[in-house]
């Protein structure tokens, strides 16, 4: 069975909390609050003002360049306001708060629930449409998908992958997705491989989900889906991440950054992503809903949402019963989530799922010396010397960080999840990463200048 | 005895050829160098510690030799008296410039603005600037892990556990620059040095309105423009709802201080003024100025 | 209970893998060494034992305070130091050259360097070494040793002493295996230090710390794989083919080789960081060794090879660095 090429961890998955939780449709939030940057780019501009009335799926944030996604309205009701509001971190974003009143959705939505699988559109009409419906990587990396899609001038796609992986531990959403929208997601797959012009995708799944696998060949057997085959994967953690999936299905490795995956003849999707296509090219749906998984050892009850963003955070851990004491609230998975300080932060297209990490496992473990065993070296999916990366970064010795790859880095966490000494060791690597990739981008500006 | 004598005598022959080798490579290479440069180097501090935007204070002296125009170079560490001497021994003249320190600009104290999460990651207010704003509901206030006190090579700065606040020596502080690099939040500001240390600064820097800063924090800055309003010298201005004191502009005269509704403007080794201002109002930036003078 | 939210950068959840549970595997891999050798040769080898653990145990925590440091021993790695060093001796050593050997391991071998993880060279082969050089009497005095073994000198000294031939020139082709028996060696009926006898008890250790994954394969495969190698063309050029059997066989059973090869040269901050350098470092090791032992003056070279590769261990690193994931070579 397939993996990826160097290093990986295997974490305890944990799925079993949530898998067996069907998809549930989430209560309408009665106000909902909107960032507008909810994507890699350039912020959305508002295109609504206070006391309008806004429609289900109508836009209130339009694209302000080509890597920027619209933002549409979740709810239909009255903009009551646009101001700055924090964020999951506490950061003051610009967003549109919405006060709602019924469901009404724009006229434009096909909302009958059958499926349709004829799409007899160019490429360009796909990817516009995709373009106009807001739709971002679902998978967590928010990065717009029409920009994914758009393959540069001399480059070619040879293969579709579709990141089935869901290698964060806990996480159960786009299992679920699998599952339960399998030919959703198929049918987005054919719209994906259409629009880049590719006869071939590859779904990837972890063998960790058999009924997932099992699943998919037999809609694909049934529905006779062409070009699409299943690849079950061996369960290593971080194989959700673009490069690793791609170096696991297709065996090529995405050279270092700058590179793109199209540089190997790659275009990656999400499943989650794959329906939010189906839905926007087939049925004019715009993204203005997820899946969401709410999880956590000590939870009263776990759950799989379809819920519409903007919902506030506070109102999934309300309802799945967060227990007292210790805890740390995860924007994500336990790998790579963000932690949650402010619970009125809304629900945003990258959230794939809510973790609560309670009691002993909340806290981190008492750092000591490092003892140079080389775990840290030996799990690094990209080949690096994160204990060195670490030291060259807290002692700010940029330079030399920067000779040692640190851009490299995906932020998988292996390292730090390894250490028996429990040292911070991403933490500083991240501050490296930044600093000389904005030292990096400085240079490359006056090299241009020139 | 005959072996020892061998060896004293062939170490010694090998010893003298060497040198002697080691003499002529050294006169081959000998790099010509102005000697100005050691004298110079000589009168800078020697804490190599990159605050005059050179890689230490050699490359500083090899600057202030070699350019004719030295206005631009300044070395905050040893003050205007040396850079004086220095340009007077290159026969050149020397930027005046007032002496600096450095100030952190943040009054949010454990007290005032309580902590509303617990920080658990590598204590590092770098770190901690990589994914959210703090432990504190205010995005723009003191993290409180001092690297700042990493940073300062004169031990000026100091982390009060009470506070949970950065405070800074403005004696042995040399205004450097090197705790402004590397504050994540943009705290530190080198202002203009008064005599016996005084100073008054607004310790804040939230740029949110009104209400959002009360919400986070009891000694932030709401913008309310009073103290801009009170100052005779047009030194305070509102931007973002946050007032700004000029350091240039003011003449420590005290009278925005009393003004301030949340008691973010500090005042610094000098009396308040009394409640219902009276007599000294008139002296005391009359007593400044001629300390000053001097 | 108070509810304390709790913030922190990812991951957020943690391997559970501890220092002290790996040095406290090491400590359950070394004990069926220690426990054949106490069958051996008696008693003693507990009290020498123990000597240079409460030794090791004890100037870890003295000097730590003497720097100023929070104390390390709840660590385990003193213990480490100690266990190993005691197996490094000859079970017949007097208690106070234990305790200077090991105030030089933990004190200049590991303390000075900045403790655990900062120290070039393996403390408790620091310890050995000094004590080799300064104390060579007692260091290799081996008489009180096993009664039923070759008496006086360990079978490497016994092997290299039929080497030299009248003139006192090195003379390869006569060395002599007779009279040994490979089951003895195998089960720990030979003389030399404490710990290193009992070579089905330290490959059973090293194979419970492959299966923990404290070290892995890469050091003691090639470690002893070289030695192996080395040793078969030895007996094939310079032995006539006579030995290629036994020559191999007996260079990995005697001595400090498994002991070296398994625990000692495996020392995390001493060794490579990447498998490649590991190799690199082990084939060394391996190199050294029997360079040392042919043809050296001291009969067994375990030791000072890995102090060798030690020293060359921050090269290794700098030259061997881990492939980066998208670079052809």
């Amino acid at each position: 069975m397939r993996t990826f090429p160097i290093g990986g961890i295997h974490p305890h998955d944990n799925k079993e909390w949530s898998k067996d939780k069907a998809i549930e449709i989430m209560e309408l939030p009665d106000e909902v609050k909107i960032p507008m940057i909810q994507h890699i780019g350039a912020p959305s501009t508002p295109v609504v003002k206070r006391g309008d009335k806004v429609l289900t799926g109508q836009v209130i944030g339009q694209s302000t360049g080509f890597v920027s996604a619209n933002i549409h309205s979740p709810i239909s009701g009255t903009v009551t306001n646009i101001d700055m509001f924090p964020n999951g971190q506490g950061q003051r974003r610009m967003m549109v708060v919405i006060k709602r009143e019924g469901d009404e959705w724009l006229e434009t939505i096909d909302r009958t629930p059958d499926h349709k699988r004829e799409c007899t559109l160019e490429p360009k009409e796909i990817i516009a449409k995709i373009k106009d419906a807001g739709i971002v990587g679902l998978g967590g990396a928010q990065f717009p998908t029409h920009f994914k899609l758009t393959i540069p001038e001399g480059q070619r796609a040879e293969v579709v992958v579709i990141n089935g992986v869901e290698c964060e531990p806990y996480l159960t959403s786009d299992y679920r997705t699998m599952l339960e929208r399998a030919e959703m997601v198929l049918t987005g797959t054919e719209i994906v491989m259409r629009a880049v012009g590719v006869e071939r995708a590859v779904i990837g799944v972890e063998n960790n989900k058999p009924d997932a696998i099992k699943h998919l060949r037999e809609v694909i057997a049934r529905d006779g889906y062409r070009g699409i085959e299943i690849m079950p994967l061996k369960m290593r953690y971080p194989q959700g991440g673009e490069k690793q999936l791609i170096a696991a299905v297709t065996g090529r490795q995405v050279p270092p950054p700058p590179a793109l995956p199209i540089s190997v003849g790659a275009v990656v999707c999400n499943v989650s992503t794959c329906v939010a296509i189906y839905e926007a090219v087939q049925k004019n749906k715009p993204l203005i809903e997820r899946v969401v998984t709410v999880t956590g050892k000590h939870l009263n009850s776990t759950h799989n949402y379809l819920a519409r963003f903007g919902t506030p955070a506070s109102r999934f851990f309300e309802l799945a019963g967060v227990p007292e004491g210790d805890v740390k609230l995860l924007n994500g998975g336990p790998m790579m989530g963000r932690s949650v300080v402010d619970l009125t932060a809304p629900l945003i297209k990258g959230c794939s799922g809510l973790t609560v990490i309670s009691g002993e496992e909340a806290a981190r473990g008492k750092e000591s010396a490092c003892i140079k065993c080389g775990k840290c070296v030996s799990v690094c999916p990209m080949g690096l010397e994160p204990y060195l990366l670490s030291k060259l970064a807290k002692m700010q010795k940029w330079d030399m960080a920067e000779e040692h790859n640190t851009v490299d880095c995906i932020e998988c966490g292996c390292c730090s999840y390894t250490c028996p000494s429990y040292l911070p060791l991403l933490d500083y690597i991240r501050i490296g990463k930044q600093t000389v990739s904005t030292i990096v981008r400085a240079r490359a500006a006056a090299n241009n200048k020139k | 005895m005959n072996p020892l004598v061998l060896t004293v005598l062939t170490l010694s022959l090998l010893g003298a050829l060497l040198a002697v080798i080691l003499y002529f490579v050294a006169q081959k290479f000998k790099v010509e160098e102005d000697p100005r440069i050691d004298e110079v180097e000589k009168m800078l501090p020697g804490a190599n510690c990159g605050g005059c935007g050179f890689a230490g204070c050699r490359a500083m002296s090899e600057a202030l030799v070699k350019n004719d125009d030295i206005d631009s170079l300044y070395c905050p560490v040893a003050g205007a008296d040396v850079m004086k001497s220095i340009a007077g021994y290159l026969g050149k003249s020397a930027a005046e410039k007032a002496p600096m320190v450095a100030t952190m600009l943040c009054g949010g104290t454990c007290q005032k603005r309580p902590k509303v999460n617990h920080y658990d990651g590598a204590l590092s207010c770098a770190v901690v600037n990589t994914f959210y704003v703090g432990e504190t509901g205010c995005a723009f206030g003191c993290i409180g892990y001092g690297d700042c006190v990493q940073a300062c090579k004169f031990g000026a700065m100091t982390l009060n556990a009470e506070t949970g606040l950065v405070e800074i020596d403005p004696d042995k502080c040399t205004a450097c620059g090197a705790c402004v690099k590397t504050c994540p939040k943009g705290l530190i500001e080198l202002r203009k040095k008064w005599p016996k240390n005084r100073a008054i600064y607004v310790a804040c820097r939230s740029k949110y309105r009104g209400s959002v800063v009360m919400k986070a924090c009891k000694a932030g800055c709401i913008g309310c423009g009073k103290c801009a309003k009170a100052c005779p010298f047009e030194a305070i201005t509102i931007d973002n709802y946050l007032a700004y004191i000029d350091p240039n502009k003011c003449k420590l005269c005290r009278k925005c201080v009393n003004e301030c509704p949340t008691g973010a403007i500090n005042i610094k080794n000098m009396e308040r003024l009394p409640k219902e201002p009276a007599a000294p109002k008139a002296e005391a930036p009359a007593a400044v100025k001629s300390e000053t003078a001097k | 209970m108070a509810t304390r939210l709790f913030a922190a950068p990812s991951p957020h959840i943690h391997g559970g893998e501890k220092t002290r549970r790996i040095m406290f595997d090491v400590i359950l891999a070394l004990i069926p060494a220690l426990a054949v050798s106490t069958y051996v040769m008696g008693w003693r080898v507990l009290l020498v034992t123990g000597v240079a653990v409460a030794g090791c145990v004890l100037f870890e925590y003295l000097f730590g305070l003497m720097l100023g440091r929070r104390t390390t021993i709840g660590d385990l790695s003193a213990i480490v130091t100690g266990m190993l060093l005691a197996f490094n001796l000859p079970v017949g050593i007097p208690w106070w050259i234990v305790l200077i050997g090991a105030v030089v391991a933990i004190g200049v071998g590991k303390m000075t360097f900045g403790g655990l993880g900062c120290n070039p060279f393996n403390p408790a082969l620091t310890g050995r070494i000094f004590l080799l050089i300064a104390y060579p009497v007692q260091m290799t005095n081996w008489t009180t040793n096993v009664p039923d073994a070759i008496s006086g000198s360990t079978l490497l000294a016994v092997v290299k002493g039929k080497t030299y031939d009248a003139a006192g020139n090195i003379v390869l082709g006569k060395m002599n295996l007779e009279g040994i028996d490979f089951m003895d060696m195998f089960g720990g009926y030979m003389n030399g230090s404490m710990g290193e006898i009992a070579s089905l008890a330290l490959i059973l250790g090293g194979l419970y710390l492959l299966w923990r994954k404290v070290i892995s394969w890469h050091i003691p495969v090639a470690v002893l794989g070289t030695m192996a190698v080395f040793a078969l063309c030895v007996a094939l050029t310079i032995g006539g083919g006579a030995l290629c059997y036994e020559l191999p066989l007996f260079h990995i059973l005697a001595g400090g080789a498994l002991l070296g090869a398994i625990f000692m040269a495996t020392d995390y901050s001493t060794s490579p960081m990447t498998h490649k350098g590991m190799l690199i470092y082990g084939v060394g090791i391996g190199l050294l060794t029997m360079i040392i032992r042919l043809w050296g003056a001291y009969p067994e070279g375990m030791s000072f090879a890995i102090f060798i590769m030690n020293a060359a261990t921050p090269l290794i690193n700098k030259y061997f660095r881990p492939k980066r994931f998208g670079v052809k070579k």
